[in-house]
């Protein structure tokens, strides 16, 4: 529906009442709202309950990441990336890493790179954990939150025993990885928890929010985003697979090790309504998350031998001059780094494409014509983290 | 009424009082009493649905505050919300906004004069007992309404517009649901309304028939909804409307709103336990040792009821929740009505 269309048959458009003008709401959603996910403003134009116009507006978290990048050299930038999903750091630091290798030619040790896909696979699992259960607050649901933070919990455990963080591990470096994995028994403990994890607690959750009626009637056929629009407006991850689009970064432009392994791309395939609705969304994390699983598995079942750092972490790494893209699937969708090094001390220029900020772009086009419930819906649904978006 | 009369007169000092003066004196006193009761619910369904709220998502809930399961935490909270500053937003309507809570406070406090709890203690033993009651808490959308007008915030006017919506229409089949019983006994006393289901389990009125079995979840979920309850919270939606109505209320105006809150969900689950659940008398006849406590322990394991279903489903949008009232329950409840009059004609009951 175009915003012209409902002009037509709408409220604010017609004097009902002769001699009192109506006209339509302007409404303010944001910076400080608890549904927007952080410091996202959306302006709303509303005529009660229905939306007439959205404008995301950004900003609110911008710390100039990519100009730090300019002076600080490559191995101190990992710490801004961990800034950027700060809700899966790993795969931030693996988009970047793998940028700044490509451009040095450097080969990766291959215990280092299974543990880089390990530690991301788990940052996708608990950034995925977070999406369900912030959509099934949006939805008014609030003990899934509560599930699905305790199984973070363990993750965040699981990574801090590897890197010494719990939110900002700064743990991959060019090169390789800083710590190799610890001697108490840490590989049988994720094995443990991706047993529970597949076996029980995703059961746990299809029971109590994925096929509760409430909440497949308040998901189902609300924000349809059709494959067209998806492609057009650029979105990635989990949103793209929602709308049917088999596209996954990890498969079709394989980078790292992820070649090796044997795992699916869930899409979403419409069971509750049409393909592309909050739903469709929804499930795709949810079996993501198995996926991931079964990935770690893999990866730690074939662990290699051998060094986890190819370059002295000490030393300033060099970079020849150059320019390099590289894209990598991270928790929210493509998540891509254009170098270009002088071959100076730090990058001349560093651009990051984040999948957030062009997966919000679509609340333009598909939230006309909601009701200011179902924006929550779909807002919740994209999963945006703000600190990637604005950066 | 009379009984406190009675009960005031054997006092010492109050013997030679005119009847005028015993009746303005007992009023004085069931009204404290009221207040008191009502406030003090307030502070322990606050603690409950903590607790019950922990329970249900794996963790404690409070634990700290008075050591023994955190058992002083609403009372600390009662306190720092007296201590708040009562802020006023610039561009309200002073007199709505100040009166607003104290109109919704009313709407709740009223109500309360027509429950029975024990035989012949009543604070009104009214003869439209059932009828006051709704009546009376029909007050708290008035207030409602006020709140989000006067407080000049969009977000606020949304929570009360979608509040009134289904406040008023909720009350529909909360009072359809209550026919059937009426039918039963005949008479809206609620003293009447729970003499009639002496003799046990059997008689209450939940058991007597299928269509009045029904009823009684017609009741129970509109009561969710009367009560601005998950999943009906439309008013608050904390994730929508920020939170609702009193998004600019503070200090002890917001606790008004919340004393309110906790009142009415004690409020209708004490009105399906007189309606449906036997009021004071036990499940099994003959151990009516304590009317008063059997009814308010059945009153606490209602609202029990309600928090659970708070704490487990997601929340419905507001057009679905227009389509659940006036396409699903008003029409069941009708037809339960019907039913159980034809029920009723078949048994013999009446003529």
């Amino acid at each position: 529906m175009s915003t012209g269309e409902l002009k037509k048959g709408g409220w604010a458009d017609q004097d009902h009442v002769p001699g009192i003008k109506s006209e339509l709401l302007e409404l303010n959603m944001g910076p400080q709202h608890p549904a927007t996910h952080g410091v996202l403003r959306l302006l709303l134009k509303t005529d009660g309950e229905i939306v007439y116009q959205v404008t995301p507006v950004l900003g609110y978290l911008h710390r100039c990441a990519e100009k730090i990048a300019e002076g600080v050299n490559y191995k101190q930038w990992v710490v801004y990336t961990d800034r950027f999903d700060y809700l899966a750091p790993m795969c931030c630091n693996h988009a970047y890493v793998t940028a700044v290798e490509k451009l040095m030619e450097v080969e990766v040790p291959r215990r280092a790179e299974h543990l880089r896909v390990v530690t991301a696979e788990l940052s996708r699992i608990a950034s995925h954990l977070i999406a369900l259960a912030t959509f099934g607050l949006d939805m008014g649901a609030w003990t899934p939150l509560l599930y699905c933070f305790r199984e973070r919990e363990e993750i965040l455990n699981l990574l801090e025993r590897i890197s010494g963080g719990r939110m900002l591990y700064n743990y991959m470096v060019p090169g390789g990885v800083r710590y190799d994995v610890p001697n108490d028994g840490w590989v049988e403990s994720v094995l443990e928890f991706i047993t529970m994890l597949e076996n029980k607690k995703i059961k746990d959750y299809n029971d109590l929010l994925t096929y509760n009626k409430i909440f497949i009637e308040r998901t189902a056929d609300v924000g349809v985003i059709d494959e067209a629009t998806a492609k057009a407006y650029g979105c990635t991850g989990p949103v793209l697979r929602g709308s049917g689009v088999k596209f996954d970064c990890r498969r079709d432009d394989s980078y790292s090790i992820y070649d090796k392994f044997d795992f699916e791309i869930p899409v979403g395939m419409g069971e509750q309504g049409t393909v592309g609705d909050c739903w469709d969304r929804y499930i795709v994390r949810v079996r993501e998350i198995e996926q991931s699983c079964r990935i770690i598995r893999q990866a730690l079942e074939s662990l290699p031998d051998g060094s986890v750092q190819a370059i002295d972490l000490i030393k300033p790494v060099k970079v020849p001059v150059g320019a390099a893209y590289s894209r990598t699937e991270s928790a929210k969708g493509e998540l891509g780094h254009y170098i270009i090094s002088d071959g100076g001390q730090t990058a001349f220029r560093n651009k990051v494409r984040s999948p957030s900020f062009c997966n919000l772009q679509v609340v333009e086009k598909v939230g006309v014509g909601q009701m200011v419930s179902d924006l929550v819906a779909l807002v919740g649904s994209l999963d945006i983290v703000l600190g990637e978006i604005d950066r | 009424m009379d009984i406190l009369t009675a009960l005031l007169q054997g006092l010492p000092g109050f013997g030679g009082m005119s009847d005028q003066g015993l009746f303005i004196t007992g009023a004085a006193v069931m009204a404290t009493l009221m207040f008191t009761v009502m406030a003090l619910c307030a502070i322990v369904f606050t603690w409950m649905e903590r607790k019950v709220a922990g329970f249900i998502q794996s963790r404690y809930g409070p634990m700290r505050t008075g050591r023994w399961h955190g058992w002083a935490q609403a009372v600390a909270d009662m306190l720092k919300i007296l201590g708040k500053e009562d802020i006023i937003p610039a561009e309200a309507d002073k007199g709505l906004f100040v009166f607003a809570p104290l109109v919704v406070l009313l709407g709740s406090l009223l109500a309360w004069v027509a429950v029975p709890w024990a035989p012949g203690f009543v604070a009104a033993d009214l003869d439209l007992g059932l009828f006051f009651i709704f009546a009376a808490s029909s007050m708290v959308v008035i207030g409602i309404l006020m709140a989000g007008w006067a407080s000049n915030n969009k977000w606020a006017l949304y929570g009360a517009a979608r509040g009134a919506a289904q406040m008023v229409s909720y009350e529909i089949p909360l009072a359809l649901a209550t026919i059937p019983v009426i039918m039963h006994v005949g008479s809206l006393n609620t003293q009447d309304i729970v003499i009639a289901q002496q003799g046990g389990i059997w008689h209450w009125f939940i058991l007597r028939d299928p269509f009045l079995f029904v009823a009684f979840w017609m009741y129970f979920i509109a009561s969710i909804a009367e009560t601005n309850r998950g999943p009906f919270d439309m008013p608050e939606t904390e994730s929508e409307l920020v939170a609702g109505y009193h998004t600019e209320y503070t200090g002890m105006r917001f606790a008004f709103f919340f004393l309110a809150e906790y009142a009415n969900l004690f409020l209708v689950s004490l009105i399906a336990v007189f309606v449906f659940l036997g009021g004071w008398w036990s499940p099994i006849p003959g151990l009516d040792f304590a009317p008063a406590l059997t009814f308010v322990i059945k009153g606490i394991l209602m609202v029990f009821l309600n928090m659970w279903v708070r704490w487990t489903l997601p929340r419905v949008r507001v057009d679905q929740l227009m389509y659940l009232c006036w396409k699903v329950m008003i029409p069941v409840t009708l037809l339960c009505i019907v039913g159980s009059g034809i029920l009723m004609i078949t048994s013999g009951a009446v003529g």
